[in-house]
């Protein structure tokens, strides 16, 4: 089943359109990163996915209508939106309290758990927490809920890399699992790389690439090519160029790569270098969407 | 690079849904979060307990020389101090109600918590009737409680300065009904507090609107109505309806119930019956229930600031 399907999802604020027809489906058991420069409507589309915006266009999220039926939906989904949102005056004890109170699939002795391995007491306040304490309680209280689907928009701005790290290993060894799907926006793409299953760029309103990992490997290909066969591996069409030290390193798509082997050294781009091919970088043109 | 392995993990077994009760939490937190709820009535409550000690100092001479009045205007001598009491308690309830109310769907807006209480299964419509709830039916009934506690203290103390001084406390407490005066506070709480539900949810309504200085929109724009009105017409019929909105709650109490002195029956100052039938309040009502639906709407569709 798929966790989230979109066609044609609109969204305009007055004459600036955050989302310009996004097409998309995540599977379940999936996690994902949208991936996408500052204004390219990713936490626009986080939002529309979790009931927070109206939008136009198809959305199902869990089989449901994210607008209409929000309060309901929101039994089975959760999100981090960034780490400043937990009110500062409520105690840690008080946020345990409150969310059992309020969510059904809430377990407090896991929250518990996790706390207790920290160094965060029960009894302080979030405005006496560090930005990285503050980050664990928030992961704690998401962890102990048994949601299906978790959204986590930029959950680690501000981080220093200890904190960063122990975020996502506790997000994968404790809480993932087929059932579960997780969607993630960061701009510290290097960080999640190797936790995610799929990938997608959001660029002006639009998915420009929406690629599975195994798909990424075998579809992608960066040659640093010997100089005097950089003219030969530009006819074989990269879509991008860069050069470092003076050398040419090429990005190809869909490119066998037993035809470039004789070129240069090959490797498999990180997400950050196709990043800059899709989106970014001033050898790139429109049509270079179109290639996802 | 290959799909990670833990991927394929099954899934764990999902618990059975636990029972909630969102908008008692709901209106938890909202007590957690602004403890003024309760600490300013009692500051007030302190303040006017020390004063009453101090001047238990004069007590038995006061008592001596109310002894040759008659008792019913001794009895409203002793009322007077009880009433003060409340009245300046309900005062200070309204005052922390309308700055709650302007504050509440406005911090979590700036501070962006708002985020995490959208996290969880609360809809707004819970969470805007918690928060209406506040001003509404939690401080009056703290107000109610500890002007009762504070009565009661005070007449305890009045009790032991009269015994000390070997007066008898039988005609203070004879006289003194405190039942009665119970009821009374109750229903002027009751009355007070449902002439001005409509400011305390045009409030809440700004409070959600607003993007800064939800005071500042919350007071100018009538203001500025009726001041636009008295230029352009000559009239004043805005100003009316706000000087009836804030002083109207006199239809709960018969006519003159507040410039009669002396001697009369306190209950025969409430009047239901006027205040049933009274259009005002019934138009008041409406309109807070409308300002209090269009907060629940804007809270679905307002972002933080």
């Amino acid at each position: 089943m798929a966790c989230i399907e979109a066609r044609g999802l609109r969204k305009t604020y007055g004459s600036a359109t955050a989302l310009d027809g996004v097409d998309l489906r995540i599977e379940e058991g999936r996690i994902v990163g949208l991936i996408g420069p500052n204004g390219a409507g990713k936490s626009t589309a986080l939002n529309a996915i979790l009931g927070l915006t109206p939008y136009q266009g198809e959305l199902t999220v869990l089989g449901r209508d994210p607008w209409t039926q929000r309060d309901l939906l929101m039994q089975d989904v959760c999100f981090i939106a960034d780490v400043a949102v937990l009110p500062r005056w409520m105690r840690v004890s008080q946020a345990l309290d409150y969310v059992e109170g309020v969510h059904p699939r809430f377990d407090r002795a896991k929250a518990e758990a996790f706390l207790a391995k920290t160094t965060i007491r029960a009894s302080a306040k979030v405005s006496q927490l560090s930005k990285g304490m503050v980050t664990q309680l928030h992961l704690a209280l998401v962890m102990a809920i048994d949601a299906k689907l978790l959204v986590l928009d930029e959950p680690t701005l501000g981080l220093d890399l200890l904190y960063r790290k122990s975020f996502y290993d506790t997000l994968l060894n404790d809480y993932f699992d087929a059932g579960r799907t997780i969607v993630v926006t960061t701009h510290q793409v290097e960080e999640i790389q190797d936790i995610l299953t799929d990938v997608m760029f959001i660029n002006r309103g639009r998915i420009v690439l929406d690629c599975s990992m195994e798909a990424f490997a075998s579809r992608y290909v960066e040659l640093m090519a010997l100089p005097e066969h950089a003219p030969a591996a530009r006819a074989l069409g990269p879509i991008h160029e860069r050069q470092v030290f003076g050398r040419a390193i090429l990005l190809f798509d869909g490119v066998p790569r037993e035809q470039l082997a004789p070129l240069g050294e090959l490797r498999t781009p990180s997400i950050a270098d196709l990043f800059v091919a899709v989106i970014g970088g001033p050898s790139t043109s429109a049509s270079m969407g179109a290639a996802a | 690079m290959s799909t990670p392995s833990y991927a394929a993990e099954a899934p764990r077994p999902r618990a059975p849904a636990a029972h909630t009760r969102p908008f008692f939490w709901s209106l938890r937190r909202e007590v957690w979060e602004h403890p003024a709820l309760y600490a300013a009535p009692l500051t007030v409550a302190g303040l006017i307990l020390v004063g009453f000690l101090i001047s238990c100092a004069s007590l038995p001479q006061r008592f001596s020389a109310g002894l040759v009045l008659d008792p019913a205007m001794q009895a409203a001598r002793h009322a007077e101090a009880y009433h003060f009491t409340g009245f300046a308690i309900m005062l200070t309830s309204i005052v922390v109600g309308l700055f709650y109310s302007l504050g509440a769907l406005f911090n979590e807006r700036r501070d962006r918590s708002i985020l995490f209480w959208k996290s969880l299964p609360v809809s707004d419509l819970t969470t805007v009737a918690a928060k209406a709830c506040v001003p509404l039916v939690v401080l009056p009934v703290f107000a109610f409680a500890i002007a009762t506690a504070l009565q009661l203290i005070m007449l305890a103390a009045s009790t032991v300065v009269l015994a000390v001084n070997r007066l008898s406390p039988a005609s203070l407490w004879s006289q003194l009904d405190v039942a009665q005066n119970g009821l009374l506070f109750l229903y002027s709480l009751a009355v007070v507090t449902l002439w001005y539900a409509p400011i305390y949810a045009w409030a809440l309504l700004v409070s959600g609107w607003a993007k800064r200085a939800p005071f500042l929109w919350a007071v100018l724009p009538p203001l500025a109505l009726c001041l636009v009105e008295k230029m352009a017409f000559g009239t004043s019929h805005a100003g009316g309806l706000l000087m009836d909105r804030l002083g109207g709650f006199s239809a709960g109490f018969s006519p003159g119930a507040f410039t009669q002195r002396g001697v009369v029956d306190p209950l025969s100052r409430l009047d239901p019956a006027r205040l049933v039938s009274s259009p005002s309040l019934w138009a008041g009502l409406v309109v807070a229930a409308v300002f209090l639906a269009a907060a629940v709407w804007l809270r679905r569709r307002r972002e933080p600031i």
